[in-house]
């Protein structure tokens, strides 16, 4: 897809000659009077898997929501593959896009929630198929195999028919991954997707998550208060505290040597 | 004996008051239903100017009588040269009226769809209508069944007002008949008739409230409750 270059802003992407899968160009997120992001800056290479660690309130789910346009961006610019996502420079102009042109890029991206959002007017393979149907168009029977295959993949294949309400938060949880791998996203956004789960539970949706890790290349966002997990399959852990990232580093080196005191104060309230 | 014999003789005419209720409800709760899904989704839309126009008909329907609606419709309109049938005319009246009460019901319904399912959709970049007819519709439909079969209820006895424009309807008819039968008979007969009209009405949407909540997972088969595992209201 041809880029408008002018616009195209380069933060330091590491090692790579590459667009950038995700560029975040001078964010700003505003609530009310609250500024929760203020002109953030950062780059995630294609294939990157990434943990956005932080106390609560320091914006690391907000980046999500706005990846994933659930929250309006009150300044600067979301890049996904050098497509503007939600606002674009025009004419030197910053312009809102048109709601069909970010549907295209949003296509792209994936998300899992805290809360699983299942459809409960749907049964477990019906929540799976119904956007491959009815957003990209395929036909039902190709959509329900390949359903059926993602079931498979996150250990529920015997449960296709079940209602979502029939199944555990640790089971609904891997229904929603699969029903966000359905699409074929190239960006997956995790948003605590452990955090509303009883402990013996989140064993179980963490594995099926190191498996999609493992087997594919699908570039990750990731929030989470598991810290083994995040070790385990991320390159880059960024702290964030109050909307800025105070450092940034390969996991092994951010949990065993943070270098900023708050980030030695966050980890060990956490670890 | 005598007061079955009494029924027997007043039947035809309670029959034909009976088919102008009936129709009146019917037709009336039909377009009231238009109505309502149009300025309900209206009431919603991201759009302001759909929501102020929605807003305002609302208000403008729900904040003046029926009765004088009605005869505006009847009376006031034949003069800029439109002229509708008596039941025309008593359809679009209850239409118009009911439907701008059952507008809030929709959109009521409408937000009562937790956040978390719209969010669901838009991260399945789901298109409105998409959206709409698939997930969040089948969810408000549930929840606005109750007020909507209140609604109906109140239509069914709101149609008594079509005597004004000089329709035989059951009203009319039992007035008639305190004429030749009696008072007792005529107003006893016409409570118990209008009961099982609106009796009759308010089941139906019970059943499908039933059902839209079965489908949610609200109201589980027999086979189903046995099954349904502890952690699903996790």
């Amino acid at each position: 897809m041809p880029t408008d270059s002018g616009s195209q802003p380069q933060t330091s992407a590491p090692g790579s000659g590459d667009t950038p899968r995700i560029v975040f160009d001078d964010v700003v997120k505003k609530f009310g009077d609250t500024v929760v992001l203020n002109g953030l800056n950062f780059t995630v290479d294609k294939g990157e898997r990434v943990t956005l660690i932080g106390p609560s309130g320091s914006g690391k789910t907000t980046i999500l929501r706005l990846l994933m346009t659930l929250e309006h961006l009150t300044d600067g610019y979301i890049y996904v593959d050098g497509d503007p996502l939600t606002h674009e420079l025009r004419n030197g102009k910053r312009v809102e896009r048109k709601a069909k042109d970010v549907a295209n890029v949003r296509r792209r991206i994936g998300m899992v929630f805290q809360q699983f959002n299942l459809f409960p007017n749907m049964n477990v393979l019906e929540n799976i198929t119904e956007a491959p149907v009815h957003v990209l168009g395929r036909s039902k029977a190709e959509a329900e195999r390949r359903g059926r295959e993602l079931l498979e993949q996150v250990g529920l294949g015997d449960r296709a028919d079940a209602h979502p309400m029939q199944l555990s938060g640790g089971q609904q949880q891997r229904v929603a991954i699969a029903r966000a791998l359905a699409m074929d996203p190239e960006i997956l956004l995790l948003d605590e997707v452990t955090s509303a789960l009883d402990p013996e539970l989140v064993g179980e949706v963490l594995g099926v998550l190191r498996e999609v890790a493992r087997n594919t290349d699908i570039t990750m966002l990731i929030v989470t208060h598991e810290m083994q997990f995040a070790r385990d399959v991320s390159n880059r852990v960024l702290m964030f505290d109050q909307g800025r990232i105070i450092e940034e580093a390969a996991p092994d080196v951010m949990f065993s040597d943070p270098k900023e005191e708050r980030t030695q104060a966050f980890l060990q309230a956490v670890l | 004996m005598e007061l079955l014999e009494s029924l027997l003789d007043a039947w035809p005419q309670l029959w034909s008051g009976i088919q102008i209720t009936l129709g009146l409800s019917l037709g009336g709760a039909a377009l009231a239903f238009a109505v309502a899904v149009v300025l309900g989704l209206g009431a919603i839309s991201e759009v302001a100017v759909l929501r102020g126009i929605s807003r305002v008909v609302v208000e403008f329907f729900r904040g003046t009588s029926l009765v004088v609606q009605l005869f505006w419709l009847f009376f006031v309109l034949p003069q800029f040269g439109l002229r509708m049938d008596s039941m025309l005319t008593g359809i679009i009246a209850l239409g118009l009226n009911y439907g701008a009460y059952g507008a809030e019901v929709v959109r009521g319904s409408l937000n009562a769809v937790p956040k978390a399912q719209w969010e669901g959709t838009t991260a399945l970049s789901m298109s409105w209508v998409t959206k709409m007819r698939r997930i969040i519709w089948p969810q408000a439909w549930a929840l606005m069944l109750p007020g909507l079969n209140n609604l109906m209820v109140m239509l069914v006895k709101g149609t008594a007002l079509a005597l004004l424009i000089f329709l035989h309807d059951l009203t009319f008819v039992v007035d008639n008949l305190r004429r030749t039968e009696g008072t007792y008979f005529a107003f006893g007969v016409g409570f118990a008739l209008y009961y099982l009209i609106s009796l009759g009405f308010s089941s139906i949407l019970r059943a499908l409230e039933l059902r839209a909540q079965r489908k949610l997972g609200l109201k589980p088969t027999r086979a189903q409750t046995t099954k349904a595992t502890a952690g699903a209201v996790a």
